[in-house]
């Protein structure tokens, strides 16, 4: 069945929990295991599911997801059919004020649902790691003849289930009741930020509550109220979530993550691809002086010195005698020759002069902010 | 200035002398260097230079580059009025042949170069590894008023017998040629890079096509002819920098080598002058916990977790722990199983390795297959093969594409022994 779905992503916020890494860009910008921006999970997932035409919203600081993103070409949205949409706040003759949250983000581009012939919609989010094929969940929404499915995951030990929206679900899968961030231990159905809703529905409620309303998050202040009055189910999602916008911690963890073998298998190479711009580097060169041990190495780097438990992005240099440990060293860094880095994370062009030590601890990690020089 | 240009890249050629690695695909589609085709190299450089139109002319097995060069996209070739074009031999009214040399390639696709109505072709072969700028190659054509120009780089007077030797007065206007002479007069060595003034090749490629006696090639028979007409003004244009025919098993391999040297001649790594190429997209490389991977490149979807010092790691290679490569080129899709030991070896795409195989061992020893082809230390194994577990395979061997288990009789090949798959064999 082809999906006949738009999908909507939010790329607008800005992750104030990622601190110096979104100074300058959204958290759906910001660079993950190597080569991809948070927001290429998203969009590969759905255009390996079949959508062709997707909507990202935009507000934070946008520059570097359009020029990630530009026309969609590496997505295979650069098409006349559907496309990618970039939809960033805008003066018209009636507004003139930046989005004041999902549903007014929304809402302002209502034309952009009222013109698309597509019956059903999609929204996720920028910020989300995870591989997924849509597709089941779709015949899932439909089955049950849902109005909202949303998509959640068993929270094991490695969340806090008081920083995600948890559900409570009957027997046949309907959702009973849903707490946002609760206080109190209430299950561990983690909502993943994942869920179909039926266009028309999703129209006449922004219609119904926007001109009046006073709050303006999608979820909270126009789908959740009427909990009890709607058919919303919930699907289930077995593989490997992170949500990145929890916070530096959860960032470095997401990126460590990738040296398991298993979670990497899962993440890149099932039938979903994850695509990301092009860069066209030549393969990283390893020199006579290199030691490198489980770490990932992008494209584009030339490796002199140690490198260990690591995540090394595209051309990126490590002069020998240089030792980076437990780190995450964004595009284009230098590390400098005797220079020592551990547990800390340098984003893009920074560059560690020589003999500089920079070393955070596990729980205490050091970050530096776009072309730092240390 | 680049508007009136059309490049044209030959890439018919099979190159005989690659043996089982351009056996399923034309030589310009053999990769090389970790991610690329030999034809990026051109093509890149193509663009580089400002050429946005370019022809493709393409006749031994040309799925593979068709399928690589596709529309032209990693080239920015994708574009209106001008781009890509891959020129396949056709049919016409009066039968069909297929394109009989160089010449005659281009002399067939007259019509093409002339929708276009360049100035000046640039007439490249799809073959070669090098970085340069055909723009500084026009200028020089047009100071000198040049019909013709022939890149040309100087080369040691011992190796003058491998090339076509140019040999010019003062000016470097060519007045003879030698084709791979005993005894030269001089060094500057043709490296298959030609522009011309439209008008005046069109006119030479159409006597050529009359001539019964022509092999139709530019080498063996355009550029000659012209050297024969004194008024005519071909010269040599002198171009110092990398180049490199891969033709040879033993030259492939040290090409692709020489880039894992500290500052290697081809810059792979400059922002001013990248390669571009296709590629399946995968994550970036993995290091295991006890790899060791020294003077190597190692390619996007690699993982690593054993020894690998001096070779080229294309993509998505498995290399298990404790297996050992050195001095080799795997490339991509290549499973190295545990405990088995690589040297001087190169493996074509998808080949397997099995657990404790020993690949390079024992003394060097004549090629019994085609020692014309295999005259190297370097055991070369083809496209999707099966090396056993335990296998030993000495130096200077072949195993042909799709051998598996069963080819095997013995689980020793000697130094210079080859290995068929039974379907062909």
């Amino acid at each position: 069945m082809r999906m006949k779905v738009l999908g909507i992503i939010f790329a607008g916020g800005r992750g104030e929990t990622l601190d110096l890494l979104t100074t300058k860009r959204a958290s759906a910008a910001v660079p993950i295991a190597g080569k991809y921006r948070a927001i290429d999970f998203t969009l590969s997932n759905m255009v390996h599911s079949g959508l062709i035409k997707m909507g990202v919203l935009t507000q934070y600081s946008p520059r570097s997801l359009f020029d990630h993103l530009g026309a969609g070409k590496e997505w295979d949205l650069d098409r006349k059919h559907g496309g990618l949409m970039l939809l960033q706040p805008y003066i018209g003759a009636d507004t003139q004020l930046w989005y004041q949250g999902t549903a007014d983000a929304i809402y302002k581009n209502i034309t952009f649902l009222r013109r698309s012939d597509e019956d059903y919609v999609l929204i996720g989010s920028g910020d989300h790691i995870y591989t997924f094929n849509f597709a089941q969940m779709f015949s899932y929404h439909f089955a049950k003849g849902a109005d909202i499915t949303f998509l959640y995951k068993e929270l094991n030990d490695s969340y806090n289930p008081s920083e995600y929206g948890i559900i409570q679900t009957g027997e046949d899968g309907r959702i009973v009741d849903f707490v946002e961030k609760p206080k109190k231990p209430m299950g561990t159905k983690g909502f993943m930020g994942v869920y179909f809703i039926n266009k028309h529905l999703l129209m006449d409620l922004l219609y119904h509550s926007m001109p009046h309303g006073q709050n303006f998050d999608l979820l909270l202040d126009v789908l959740l109220p009427n909990l009890q009055r709607l058919r919303f189910f919930a699907y289930e999602y077995k593989g490997y979530w992170r949500n990145i916008k929890k916070g530096i911690r959860e960032y470095y963890r997401t990126n460590m993550d990738l040296l398991d073998s298993r979670i990497r298998k899962e993440l890149f190479y099932s039938d979903v691809t994850i695509h990301t711009k092009l860069k066209d580097l030549p393969p990283p060169k390893c020199t006579n002086t290199a030691f490198i041990k489980n770490s990932i190495i992008s494209d584009g780097c030339v490796i002199s010195g140690r490198v260990l438990n690591s995540i090394v992005s595209r051309g990126v240099r490590v002069k020998s005698g240089a030792s980076v440990e437990n780190s995450i060293l964004m595009q284009d860094s230098v590390v400098e020759e005797g220079a020592q880095i551990k547990f800390s994370i340098l984003d893009k062009e920074t560059l560690v002069r020589n003999e500089k030590r920079v070393i955070g601890r596990p729980e205490d990690l050091m970050v530096y902010e776009k072309g730092s020089v240390i | 200035m680049t508007k009136g240009v059309l490049a044209l890249i030959l890439a018919g050629g099979q190159g005989t002398r690659l043996g089982v690695l351009s056996e399923s695909l034309a030589k310009p589609a053999v990769p090389f260097g970790g991610k690329y085709r030999i034809i990026d190299f051109a093509l890149s450089n193509c663009v580089n230079s400002g050429i946005y139109k370019v022809g493709v002319l393409t006749q031994y097995k040309p799925h593979v580059l068709n399928a690589h060069i596709g529309i032209g996209r990693p080239w920015d070739l994708d574009r209106k009025g001008g781009g890509v074009t891959i020129l396949q031999p056709y049919t016409f009214e009066t039968g069909n042949v297929w394109f009989r040399g160089t010449a005659d390639a281009i002399s067939q696709n007259r019509d093409f170069v002339d929708s276009h109505n360049p100035k000046y072709v640039v007439v490249l072969s799809g073959d070669h590894i090098y970085a340069m700028d055909y723009m500084d190659m026009l200028e020089y054509h047009i100071s000198v008023r040049a019909q013709a120009t022939v890149a040309c780089m100087n080369v040691p007077l011992t190796e003058t017998h491998r090339f076509g030797i140019m040999v010019t007065n003062l000016e470097k206007r060519i007045n003879e040629f030698q084709e791979k002479p005993r005894s030269a007069k001089g060094t500057l060595a043709s490296l298959g890079i030609y522009i011309f003034n439209w008008d005046y090749l069109r006119d030479l490629l159409m006597d050529d096509e009359e001539n019964q006696e022509s092999s139709h090639d530019f080498g063996k028979d355009i550029i000659p002819k012209i050297v024969q007409n004194p008024d005519d003004r071909l010269f040599a244009y002198e171009f110092e920098g990398f180049w490199r025919d891969v033709g040879t098993i033993q030259s492939y391999w040290e090409a692709n080598i020489e880039l894992t040297h500290p500052i290697p001649q081809l810059n792979l790594y400059n922002p001013n002058w990248r390669f571009f190429t296709r590629t399946p997209e995968m994550p970036p490389a993995f290091f295991g916990e006890n790899a060791v991977v020294v003077n190597s490149l190692a390619s996007e979807g690699s993982e690593i977790y054993g020894v690998v010092e001096d070779s080229i790691i294309f993509q998505g290679t498995y290399i298990a722990p404790n297996a050992v490569i050195r001095n080799s080129i795997l490339l991509t899709g290549t499973q190295v199983h545990e405990g088995a030991q690589l040297d001087h070896v190169i493996t074509a795409e998808d080949v397997i390795i099995g657990e404790k195989a020993h690949l390079g061992f024992g003394e060097w020893a004549q090629n019994t297959y085609d020692p014309k082809v295999y005259d190297s230390d370097i055991t070369v194994i083809g496209y999707q093969a099966q090396i056993p577990s335990a296998a030993k395979i000495g130096k200077n061997c072949v195993v042909h594409s799709n051998v598996n288990h069963d080819d095997f009789e013995d689980l020793e090949l000697k130094s210079g022994k080859s290995i068929l798959h039974k379907k062909e064999a």
